[in-house]
């Protein structure tokens, strides 16, 4: 065999004419061409790797960026930001010198590949932004969402992507605190597996990913580098170079938990020795990624020697290293007198640590291989000076025949009887069911700070001992919504999730995000997207909640069949003193139940319309802003001082569904009135948004009712916890052990 | 006077922490053991945690259980030492052969996290006296590789001798055998389970019960009383 | 070099779910005439020098010790011969 001469600098000056793969890289041709303008040459093969990963749409969000900017240009005076937009993860004051860092991030394409280990990196990756930020883990969530429930696929995907989350995120003891399960089948061939991760830290632990101070030292640690996840680089290392490598290479990326965790302790143990100057994960990109991005945020340049980095496989080719995604690797910046101390604690935790490079006086990223130069760059061309694209969107033409067709105008039960048997329906429904069988395969005790865990409103865990302090966390997204209308949908799965934190005693802070939808080259997508963008960013400058970073996944689509629109929203909320917050459960027989907020005929999107009718028309919920943020006052100030003793929002499924799980949970049941002025079926099953049902102890019912009635929330008394039935009076009664069985068997009897 | 109770932190180790917790809020003080240093510091008691040791590679707890530290916890145990194996740590008392039996994935082959209702069968172990004999309790239990298995003869031993300390209550969460969550050695100083009693020391975090506290306190008072 | 495997098997007698559930899928993908699957492990072991009767002493010690449970494992020790040609002609 013979080896080509190495593509250094010096070669790709002087042989102008070669040709490169940038196509089957995934460049378009003007990007090649903007590629070669900003060099005045030709790339190496190696810059052409680093472009070409770093100019992808899931490294430099060409065609959102124009959208997304909206969440800084109408982003709400918050005293609480520390850190926003643009790092690996924003960062929140709550308060008693604590900040909490979180995000949300998308692993689709993976995990419909190969689910375990797609569900397994996810966490993998997002854990990784979290410690980069210098904060210490304290739990995770994950929105999922699959095909139809008892399509055969769901059964190989679903227990899967849970076993991959749990395998990872059990091994890495970070408690599971909250997320959802979705079935719908516009996602069989795009199942949406987000991941999301909050962590915690004192004000001066904050890190970021900029590498400065010329000499520093650019050290890379964690796990050694093998062919994970290449894929277009071995284009160019089999094709163009070298035509004796081993031309495949695996697309799936594998994880290594217990690795994960030995780099989160090691991580944090040289923060707390002040070691760090600067810190990047490796995720997407890899090696390319954390160069270019440590050096164009920081003050000078970096130079590289590739050779020096650890190989789990010594075939690579520089263009593969560079691009390659092993998971559990980190890159620090650290200052010459402290690397030995720095190397001391990767060596107490068994971690893998090497100097690769070095900060310099220039502003060039140079990486090296073999003695050459390989890549000679500007690192802001590379991380941040991406194509930015002004993608064609229209409003598309079947959106109003959607709207017309009215789910308020399907029939509805004719008798009791009827009804009955639609609630119980409903209540069984994969969407409605119960999802233990999911929740259990994950670990919601470790850390021993998990104060509630899904199937609460929100996860909820203790910052501090001594005070009690507390974050809580909801997500939320309801793709048949947006589906309805993109920008009311996006602020209903913001209204709700920001309800779910208020329903559980904490104030909302700051939003974090996951939009996950088709093809941006489909204009109709883009239009969802970018209604779907303007009503959060709207939503979230209303509701003061800054946006804090989050995620874009795109392609997510079967030939010309995009997913519902489907942005996943992440509240972070605050609270004083855990020892206050609100369960779901019933606790007390004889507690009053008010329901809280106006109910409409709203069935637009609904799960009763999706159920009993498998209809998808007509318009979603209304939108109330200032209605939520005073519900949410009424719900925090009530938990604060001891006036309801349980609370649930009121979102997909109704008032009926809440009712059902809160009594479930508690062993609780309850008889419910229908008000006055509104139907049975209307009071059970509508979806009307800006609601929540709490329950009053007797004791608290009059100062509850006057601080409703003195800040004008309408609130309904509609029952009492009661017995060991659900029942409504005129209607019907279902006890307890029927709607735990209909609850409870479906998701087993489905998929274990 | 209160205790010195050591708590072992191998890689992998995930409870180490709040064991030191459940520690603290029992009146005794906490002291973190590598698993590199074989020197005990002088604890009156070890626990070793929960957790993934070694990401439970091999098997559930088989290379820690060739970790320095814990030649001399065997050594130790062998002498009196009293030792508490909770979860991944019960799977190396199992490995290193202080308990008798093994641990093997559950039967069911998922990992499993719920709040456990158990039977305290030996009230009368280093770490269980401050529970009554047959009395019942909920302790979270979370694990994939939990079901307890041993030869019949060990297990006809174990239940004549009265080494089987808790036993898993209305339903069997991962097919151990005789519904076993936990056993003692035959001098009842070193007792090893499943279910994780340091999850529930606090009635607002992790299962919302104090059922595991006595864990704790029991060790204290056997300690201090000696 | 020369390579040593030590295979892994759970004794007979202790129940192998993950067995279970390979041999469970056999009749769906179409597999007939399978009657048990127990499913083990494999540990290939590169030895530097002669593997003579005193290194797979010590092989079989640290199989017995380390890479199997006794306790509910069984193990054996082979020397593979010619590894390195049959992966060749893989």
């Amino acid at each position: 065999m013979s080896r080509t001469p190495l593509d250094t600098v010096e070669h790709a000056a002087a042989t102008p004419d070669v040709e490169l793969p940038w196509a089957e890289l995934g460049l378009k041709k003007d990007e090649y061409e903007r590629v070669v303008e900003i060099l005045g040459r030709r790339p190496t093969g190696a810059e052409l790797a680093m472009y070409s990963v770093m100019w992808s749409e899931h490294c430099s969000y060409k065609s959102s960026k124009v959208h997304l900017r909206q969440f800084g240009e109408k982003a709400p005076e918050s005293d609480a930001l520390l850190v926003g937009i643009g790092e690996n993860a924003g960062v929140v004051d709550v308060g008693q010198g604590y900040a909490v860092t979180f995000k949300v991030e998308s692993h689709n394409h993976p995990s419909y590949v190969e689910p375990y280990q797609g569900a397994a990196t996810g966490v993998g990756g997002i854990v990784r932004d979290i410690i980069a930020m210098g904060a210490r883990p304290v739990a995770v969530v994950d929105p999922l969402r699959f095909g139809a429930a008892d399509h055969p696929d769901t059964k190989r995907v679903l227990p899967g992507v849970v076993a991959g989350i749990g395998g990872y995120g059990n091994c890495l003891g970070l408690p599971n605190i909250g997320g959802e399960v979705v079935f719908d089948a516009c996602y069989q061939g795009n199942p949406l597996v987000n991941a999301g991760a909050i962590g915690v830290m004192r004000h001066e632990d904050i890190h970021l990913a900029k590498a400065s101070g010329a000499g520093n030292q650019v050290i890379l640690y964690g796990a050694r580098t093998g062919g994970d996840g290449i894929g277009g680089a071995s284009i160019l290392a089999s094709e163009t170079f070298d035509d004796a490598k081993p031309s495949k290479r695996p697309a799936v990326q594998v994880g290594d938990p217990f690795q994960e965790k030995l780099l989160i302790e090691c991580t944090l143990e040289a923060f707390r020795e002040k070691l760090v100057v600067g810190i990047q994960d490796l995720g997407a990109a890899g090696l390319s990624c954390a160069t270019s991005e440590l050096a164009s945020n920081g003050s000078g340049g970096m130079r590289v020697t590739l050779d020096d980095v650890p190989l789990r496989d010594s075939t690579l080719s520089p263009e593969e290293i560079l691009m390659s995604e092993s998971q559990e690797r980190m890159c620090a910046v650290v200052e010459p007198a402290k690397v030995e101390r720095f190397l001391e604690i990767c060596a107490k935790w068994d971690v893998i640590a090497t100097v690769i490079g070095e900060v310099t006086d220039g502003d060039r990223l140079e990486i090296f291989w073999h003695g050459g130069k390989i890549v000679d760059v500007d690192p802001r061309t590379v991380a941040h000076d991406g194509p930015v694209y002004e993608r064609p969107y229209a409003r598309p033409s079947w959106q109003d025949e959607l709207q017309a067709d009215d789910a308020n105008k399907l029939p509805r039960p004719a008798t009791s009887e009827e009804l009955r048997e639609q609630v119980l329906k409903l209540v069984a429904s994969p969407n409605q069911a119960s999802k233990k069988w999911i929740t259990q395969q994950y670990d919601h005790f470790v850390q021993g700070n998990t104060v509630l865990a899904q199937p609460e409103d929100s996860g909820m865990i203790r910052v501090d001992e001594e005070s009690g302090l507390g974050v809580a966390i909801a997500t939320d997204g309801n793709g048949r919504y947006t589906k309805l209308d993109p920008y009311t949908g996006a602020q209903l799965a913001l209204a709700e999730a920001y309800r779910n934190v208020a329903t559980t005693g904490a104030k909302p802070l700051a939003v974090s995000d996951c939009l996950n939808f088709g093809s941006p080259e489909d204009p109709a997508v883009m239009w969802q997207f970018a209604e779907a963008v303007r009503g959060l960013a709207d939503g979230c400058l209303q509701l003061g909640t800054p946006v804090t970073g989050g995620n874009v996944s795109l392609y997510n689509q079967t030939g010309e069949a995009a997913i519902h629109p489907t942005p996943v929203v992440a509240v972070l909320g605050v609270i004083d003193d855990v020892a206050r917050r609100t369960p779901v459960a019933f606790q007390e027989e004889g507690q009053l139940l008010y329901l809280l907020g106006d109910t409409r005929e709203e069935f637009g999107g609904s799960a009763w319309s999706q159920v009993i009718h498998d209809h998808l028309g007509g318009m979603p919920p209304v939108v109330d802003l200032e209605r939520e943020r005073l519900l949410a006052e009424i719900l925090i100030s009530a938990s604060r001082d001891g006036m309801i003793d349980s609370a649930h929002d009121l979102s997909d499924g109704g008032l009926i569904q809440a009712v059902v799980e809160s009594a479930l949970l508690g062993g609780k049941g309850a008889r419910l009135v229908v008000p006055d002025g509104l139907d049975a079926f209307t009071f059970l099953l509508s979806e009307s948004a800006g609601r929540a049902l709490v329950a009053v102890p007797r004791s608290e019912e009059l100062r509850f009712n006057d601080m409703c009635g003195a800040r004008g929330l309408p609130v309904t008394r509609i029952g009492v916890v009661d017995g060991d039935s659900v029942e409504i009076q005129g209607e019907f009664t279902l006890s307890l052990a029927d709607l735990r069985e209909a609850h409870e068997n479906t998701i087993p009897s489905l998929l274990a | 006077m209160t205790a010195r109770i050591g708590v072992v932190t191998f890689p992998g180790s995930l409870d180490d922490r709040d064991t030191q917790r459940a520690i603290r809020l029992a009146g005794a003080d906490p002291v973190a053991l590598w698993h590199k240093d074989k020197d005990l510091k002088q604890v009156d008691a070890v626990v070793l945690p929960g957790g993934f040791s070694y990401g439970d590679y091999l098997r559930a707890g088989a290379i820690s259980r060739f970790s320095p530290v814990m030649d001399t916890v065997i050594e130790q145990a062998k002498a009196g030492l009293p030792v508490l194996g909770i979860c991944n740590g019960f799977q190396v008392l199992t490995e290193a052969h202080l308990l008798p039996g093994a641990m093997l994935g559950n039967d069911h082959l998922h990992f499993i996290c719920r709040d456990q209702k158990l039977r305290v069968e030996n009230a009368e172990t280093a770490w269980t006296g401050d529970y009554r004999q047959g009395q019942e309790i909920h302790i979270p239990l979370k694990n994939m590789d939990g079901r307890y298995v041993a030869d019949p003869y060990t297990l006809d031993k174990l239940e004549a001798e009265g080494r089987v300390v808790f036993r898993y209550l209305d339903m069997n969460p991962n097919g151990s055998l005789n519904d076993i969550a936990g056993v003692t050695n035959e001098a009842g100083n070193v007792v090893g389970l499943m279910p994780h009693p340091e999850h529930a020391v606090e009635p607002l975090i992790g299962s919302g019960r104090t059922d595991g506290l006595p864990f704790f306190t029991s060790i204290l008072k056997k300690l201090v009383n000696a | 070099m020369a390579r040593v495997v030590v295979d892994v098997m759970l004794k007979p007698e202790i129940l192998d779910p993950q067995g279970q559930a390979v041999q469970r899928a056999l009749p769906r993908l179409g597999f007939e005439g399978i009657s048990d699957v127990r499913q083990g492990k494999r540990f290939e072991l590169e030895v530097d020098g002669p593997v003579d009767e005193a290194a797979l002493a010590r092989i079989r010690d640290l199989a017995e010790s380390f890479l199997a449970n006794t306790v509910i494992e069984d193990f054996t020790v082979k020397v593979e011969e010619g590894a390195e040609v049959a992966e060749a002609a893989k």
